[in-house]
């Protein structure tokens, strides 16, 4: 009787999880308890995996705002994208280097963001029902419009532009001498050879993930989840709906912009023109990995999410080079992340109308 | 009763209905001159294009017809052709034969990959076009599973050239020698100097006629049932989900056939590429012909060829006339080509809550209530 | 026509429950070939239940089936789905229109029935290749527009035709349903409030072609409020009143007022209410309402003006679709409205929720999955959102008020203390509103604006789809709070007896306008006649 009800009850935790989710969990498992026997170091691994997640956690959390209020999953993150790499760029242009080039970046990627954002959000208002299809290409549209500016905006610092016509951002600009690294070595801790653990970037993440906690606390934190959870009754409780939504965008933007900052610093290069293209990709399958639903997200979810996620590109290339001999990595991040998405899209969603 | 609108308002409906064809026209009203390019030299570029893209484009109205929106998914139906062309670029079948087998071995592939597309975006009803969007990617990566990893290895491939150094997998390039312009050189005239491929165009306009009738069957009329209404449909005992699936198999066998007809063109294959790129292009073009999510007729999609592709040939060159930098004109293309998308959509959903709004009026109108 | 003596269509002993909720009791009824038999009654009164029946839907089958038989020629039929009793002849005309906007009348009319040219493709794709034979179409669907004698147009799209003319388009689908192999013609037509939104001049036409298709031979129920046009087409009424057929009789010699107090005509049981005296002259207006217009669907209200006193009980009722339900959603801005309301002397604009919640109002909405609960959040949440979002109430502030935090502990407090008032049942305050049955959900909902303290509550429908033990019990609990707080109520429903028995007023919508209000203590008979659109000798008349 005992063995009955245990399956029972796994029966129900896997039905509540999602299928899909306990595979891959139990999928990187495998993965890290094959990694000694195939000559692969688990500290390094988890040191890879531990900065892999501190550089995504950020964009990955971007995710939550807008999944809150009912805006769905925000396929348009290559616009917060590019507000943080306008703040990378002027920050380099300004010039000023080592670690406050970091807080120079962010303080002037913020009103891009926030202007971006409010725009992206009354846009989103007028659409409400068909945002996430617009989303993708309103962050398409505005990668391929900042190839453009990229080319055309007067920037002159030697370190970012073509060497041989002197105007013209590079593709690829090194952030070294600035700010690379600015948080991963803040208060670094060194377990072994292998294993670092970049704690600054991880607490960074932590604070940011804090303040989101919180927010969804207050007064309009929760007008934000009765938004999303059913829009008639937060209306009906007099709440503005639209401004709730474009709130979350705004935030959603910015935080994609310090996201990628984030991801600079550890990275250690800002990558522009086509770079943030496929960006939304990652973060979106991330937070879907993590339990979330096309209109639930929590902060677990991010941290889960991005974990197994970031877990699974780094183990697949060099566990799975190390067994057969072939890199076949792109294509599993390529089926788990988009098969993810297509189970979230093809949910019933929760909210009951 | 319907509501009067003055003739200025008419006019700005005008606008307003054909916004982005009208943007496009403005665009390549500019572009042409400044590129620079010779009028004969655009006439037999835009013939080349229409011959090319065509067949693949009308591929997408049946689904707009059934209420499907845009099928991104036409990317399946793309691989599926192309699985086939490796295969008889590796059995050395060549010419018009080649082409045919080619389109035979799409189709089962395609018919399968239809049926599962179509089963997976019934279960995502409202959220068709993300979903057939993001089923491309995730077909992709089986794709490259099977051709970067089992081609060679698990399925037999006899020819050297097809396959990588490392034993299995193909390359990223195909040469299609065997098969290159074998439809188009079928039954060529010159006009004004410029080759038309009459065999080729034959073909379209078979496929469109097809179109045509299938609007006039019982099937056809279902869909655009289905289109309109899924419950009224489903009430007056339409197989709903039946019919959406079986709108979404079509336009992958006919995306297949249409992506052979493509490459049998250009003439390589780009094994790895081609097919992710092409759906967004049809869809952009048909989109820049005037047609809408929910609705798209043959016009469209031969205004929408000639409009996209005009704008993509002269935008590098006008660029480089303007600015000094050809780059830039290409990074115009594809902005503009993502931006159409964008636009299309937006006014598709604002058009959509605009008339619930105005069925809202009229009903209270009719009730002679004032507005 | 004396071949077979028996009627075209008998139900017998026809009862139905729903979870031990008598809907139905042994209805009786026959009808003859073309015979146009009136069916009458309040909402609620089970005529719907009784057509679901006849019509085999699905509903019915999946909860219990029903007692009882229908026989057809004199022969017992049983019909699985709506399908079946199409095929024996039986055509069904909702409220709801089931059409397609950009098809014509001709291609909706034959929707899924369309004639088929050959093709040889259908050998190898199936039947659905088939072309459509659109001369054999335009042939049928004439001829259905001809039997009803009506100026529609078959090649006009749906979308742009007037109301009436897709009322007329609905119908004439029922009519091309021609005997074939498979079905029999059409023998029996179910018109289910088929004039509700046409014109008079529409629904004169729509009466003369009943007349026309019942010279035919075709038997029709006719299902209306229009009292007039009972009368004026009907052979036979058969009046409905809580479940039970309470009078079959010829159409001729009835008079209006008869069947109005057929209607709503109930043995006025005085136990049931508590009587108060209510003083008019001591208590000042505190919401008047002039020239209310509200666009709701299905709801519209017109013209309303009505006039509130402080503290008491009004009550508004009416027929559905008469547009009691537009008057507090439009006050309140769910829905576009226009007009003037001014609460406590001052104006408040339209159209904005939070204009009117910070007046001093509240509203308890008719539809509680939809509008009043957030299902998928706790107890908790429900009760204290409004409250916490219009009066900042369950929030602890820091930094001078920049930040203002969810108290948690105010919140569960507080909610356990509704929980204990209103006796909601619940395994705990952290319960998902989802899992309460429909009366615990009203009570979260009552629980909700209670704890705003309003000044004025707006409650619709309190008592919908709630079971009679907890009926009494959220009728009790509004009327204490009016007594122990002095706050306003009005209340719309569409059960007059609620509204009797603790309402001091009750105000009767007809055609989105005051038809009327009169004490409650008047008989039931008065307000059927102000139900259905008939003056009362007692009425106060419209505005106060």
């Amino acid at each position: 009787m005992n063995f009955e009800k245990l399956t029972a009850s796994i029966k129900g935790m896997v039905h509540s999880f999602g299928l899909p989710r306990v595979i891959i969990a139990l999928f990187l498992l495998v993965l890290f308890i094959l990694a000694p026997f195939v000559g692969v170091n688990v500290g390094t691994s988890l040191s890879d995996t531990l900065n892999r997640f501190g550089m995504n956690a950020v964009m990955v959390l971007a995710m939550v705002p807008m999944i809150h209020s009912g805006c769905g999953l925000n396929f348009g993150l290559p616009l917060g994208i590019i507000a943080g790499l306008l703040g990378a760029t002027l920050s380099l242009q300004i010039n000023i280097g080592g670690p406050f080039s970091f807080v120079l970046a962010v303080l002037l990627a913020t009103p891009f963001a926030v202007i971006l954002g409010w725009g992206y959000g009354q846009l989103l208002n007028k659409v409400k029902g068909g945002e996430m299809m617009i989303a993708t290409y309103v962050g398409f549209s505005s990668v391929a419009f900042m190839c453009i500016m990229w080319l055309l905006l007067p920037y002159n610092n030697p370190t970012m532009v073509w060497g041989y016509s002197g105007s013209g951002l590079r593709t690829t600009i090194s952030v070294e001498g600035y700010y690379l690294h600015v948080l991963n070595d803040l208060l670094s801790i060194r377990l072994s050879d292998h294993l670092v653990i970049p704690t600054g970037m991880i607490l960074f993440f932590a604070l940011l993930a804090f303040i989101i906690w919180a927010f969804l606390h207050t007064k309009t934190g929760t007008a934000m989840t009765a938004v999303g959870s059913n829009p008639v009754f937060a209306r009906a409780s007099g709440i503005n709906v639209d401004r709730i939504r474009t709130l979350s965008v705004v935030m959603s933007t910015w935080l994609g912009a310090i996201g990628i900052l984030v991801y600079q610093q550890s990275f250690g290069f800002i990558q522009l023109y086509m770079g943030p293209f496929y960006m939304a990709l990652p973060a979106v399958s991330a937070i879907l990995i993590g339990g979330a639903s096309v209109n639930k997200a929590s902060i677990l979810n991010v941290v889960i999410g991005t974990f197994l996620f970031q877990g699974i590109v780094t183990m697949t290339p060099s566990v799975m080079n190390s067994m057969i001999h072939t890199d076949m990595s792109e294509v599993i991040r390529i089926v788990v992340s988009n098969g993810m998405i297509l189970y979230a899209l093809t949910r019933k969603t929760e909210a009951v109308r | 009763m319907k509501l009067q609108m003055t003739n200025t308002q008419k006019v700005l409906r005008f606008m307003a209905n054909n916004t982005v064809p009208i943007l496009f026209l403005v665009i390549c009203a500019f572009g042409i001159p400044l590129s620079g390019y010779s009028a004969n030299y655009l006439l037999s570029e835009i013939i080349i294009r229409i011959v090319r893209n065509s067949f693949l484009i009308v591929s997408l109205l049946i689904p707009i017809l059934a209420g499907m929106g845009l099928n991104f998914g036409m990317t399946l139906g793309a691989m599926a052709g192309q699985i086939g062309l490796i295969f008889i670029s590796d059995w050395g079948i060549v010419g018009i034969p080649g082409m045919l087998l080619a389109m035979i071995i799409s189709t089962p592939i395609s018919i399968l990959l239809g049926w599962w597309c179509g089963k997976i975006l019934n279960m995502a009803k409202g959220r068709e076009m993300v979903t057939s969007y993001i089923i491309g990617f995730f077909m992709n990566g089986i794709y490259q599973l099977i051709v970067l990893y089992g081609m060679g290895a698990v399925i037999p491939i006899r020819s050297n050239a097809l396959v990588l150094p490392r034993g299995y997998g193909i390359r990223n390039t195909v040469n299609l020698i065997g098969i290159r312009k074998s439809l188009d050189n079928l039954l060529t005239v010159r006009l004004f100097g410029i080759p038309i491929p009459l065999a080729t165009l034959a073909l379209i306009a078979l496929l469109c006629l097809f179109v045509l009738w299938f609007k006039k069957t019982k099937l056809g009329q279902d869909m655009r049932a289905v289109g309109q209404d899924m419950e009224v449909a489903r009430a007056a005992g339409i197989r709903v989900e039946h019919t959406r699936i079986i709108s979404i198999i079509i336009s992958t066998v006919f995306a297949g056939f249409g992506m052979i007809v493509y490459m049998q063109n250009i003439g390589t294959l780009n094994t790895y590429n081609s097919h992710m790129q092409i759906g967004m292009f049809s869809v952009a073009a048909l989109l820049v012909g005037g047609a809408t999510v929910a609705k798209a007729n043959i016009r469209n999609v031969f205004l929408g060829v000639i409009l996209f592709h005009l704008m993509f040939i002269v935008s590098p060159m006008a660029g480089k006339n303007l600015i000094g930098q050809a780059q830039l004109g290409e990074y115009f293309r594809v902005f503009v080509s993502y931006g159409v998308i964008t636009i299309s959509l937006v006014l598709y959903e604002v058009r959509k809550k605009r008339d619930e709004n105005i069925a809202g009026l009229e009903l209270a109108a009719d009730q002679g209530v004032q507005a | 026509m004396n071949e077979n003596d028996a009627p075209l269509l008998e139900m017998r002993h026809i009862s139905k429950d729903f979870f031990g909720n008598q809907v139905l009791s042994d209805i009786n009824f026959s009808l003859k070939k073309g015979e146009i038999l009136g069916l009458v009654g309040e909402n609620g009164a089970g005529k719907s239940t009784l057509m679901k029946i006849l019509f085999g839907m699905d509903e019915i089958h999946q909860t219990g089936g029903f007692g009882g038989d229908v026989l057809m020629h004199g022969q017992k039929v049983e019909f699985a789905s709506p399908i079946d009793a199409l095929a024996k002849g039986i055509g069904m005309v909702h409220q709801e229109f089931s059409l397609l906007p950009d098809f014509t009348a001709t291609e909706n009319i034959l929707l899924n029935r369309e004639p088929l040219k050959y093709t040889w493709l259908s050998e190898v794709f199936g039947e659905r290749m088939n072309k459509l034979d659109r001369a054999q179409m335009d042939d049928i669907s004439k001829r259905a527009i001809g039997r009803l004698n009506v100026p529609l147009d078959a090649d006009m799209l749906v979308s742009q035709m007037p109301v009436g003319h897709k009322q007329f388009t609905e119908i004439a689908r029922e009519l091309s349903k021609e005997a074939s192999e498979a079905t029999e013609g059409i023998k029996l037509l179910v018109l289910d409030e088929p004039t509700a939104v046409l014109s008079e001049q529409e629904a004169d036409r729509l009466l003369s072609a009943m007349r026309k298709l019942s010279e035919a031979g075709i038997a029709i129920i006719f299902i209306t409020h229009r009292l007039q046009e009972i009368i004026d087409v009907c052979d036979t009424i058969m009046v409905m009143r809580d479940g039970k057929i309470i009078k079959t009789v010829p159409a001729k010699g009835v008079v209006i007022t008869d069947i109005a107090r057929w209607m709503v005509g109930r043995d006025v049981n005085t136990a049931q209410r508590q009587a108060r005296e209510f003083d008019y002259q001591k208590s000042p207006v505190i919401l008047s309402m002039e020239n209310l217009w509200v666009n709701m669907p299905g709801e519209t209200v017109r013209n309303v003006n009505l006039a509130v006193h402080k503290g008491e009980i009004l009550g508004i009722g009416g027929m559905a679709g008469q547009g009691k339900l537009g008057i507090p959603n439009g006050a309140m801005g769910l829905f576009p409205a226009g007009g003037k309301i001014t609460f406590e002397g001052k104006q408040i604009d339209l159209n904005n929720p939070r204009n009117f919640l910070d007046a001093g109002m509240a509203f308890v909405s008719e539809d509680r999955r939809g509008v009043g609960l957030l299902l998928d959040e706790t107890l908790e949440w429900n009760i204290s959102f409004t409250a916490m979002q219009v009066q900042e109430k369950y929030l602890k502030k820091y930094l001078g008020g920049v930040i203002k935090w969810r108290d948690q502990d105010a919140i569960e407090e507080e909610t356990g203390n509704y929980v204990k008032q209103l006796e909601i049942r619940c395994t705990s305050t952290k319960q998902k509103a989802k899992e309460l049955s429909g009366g615990n959900q009203q009570k979260v909902c009552l629980a909700k604006a209670f704890a705003v303290a309003p000044k004025l509550l707006f409650v619709s429908e309190p008592t919908r789809g709630i079971d009679i033990g907890a009926k009494s019990l959220v009728l009790k609990a509004l009327r204490k709070y009016n007594e122990e707080s002095g706050t306003t109520i009005v209340m719309i429903s569409s059960e007059l007896e609620e509204l009797r028995a603790i309402c001091d007023r009750i105000a009767i919508i007809s055609d989105g306008k005051v038809f009327g209000i009169l004490p409650a203590t008047t008989e039931s008979a008065e307000f059927g006649l102000l139900m259905v659109g008939q003056a009362s000798r007692l009425q106060q008349g419209g505005s106060v």
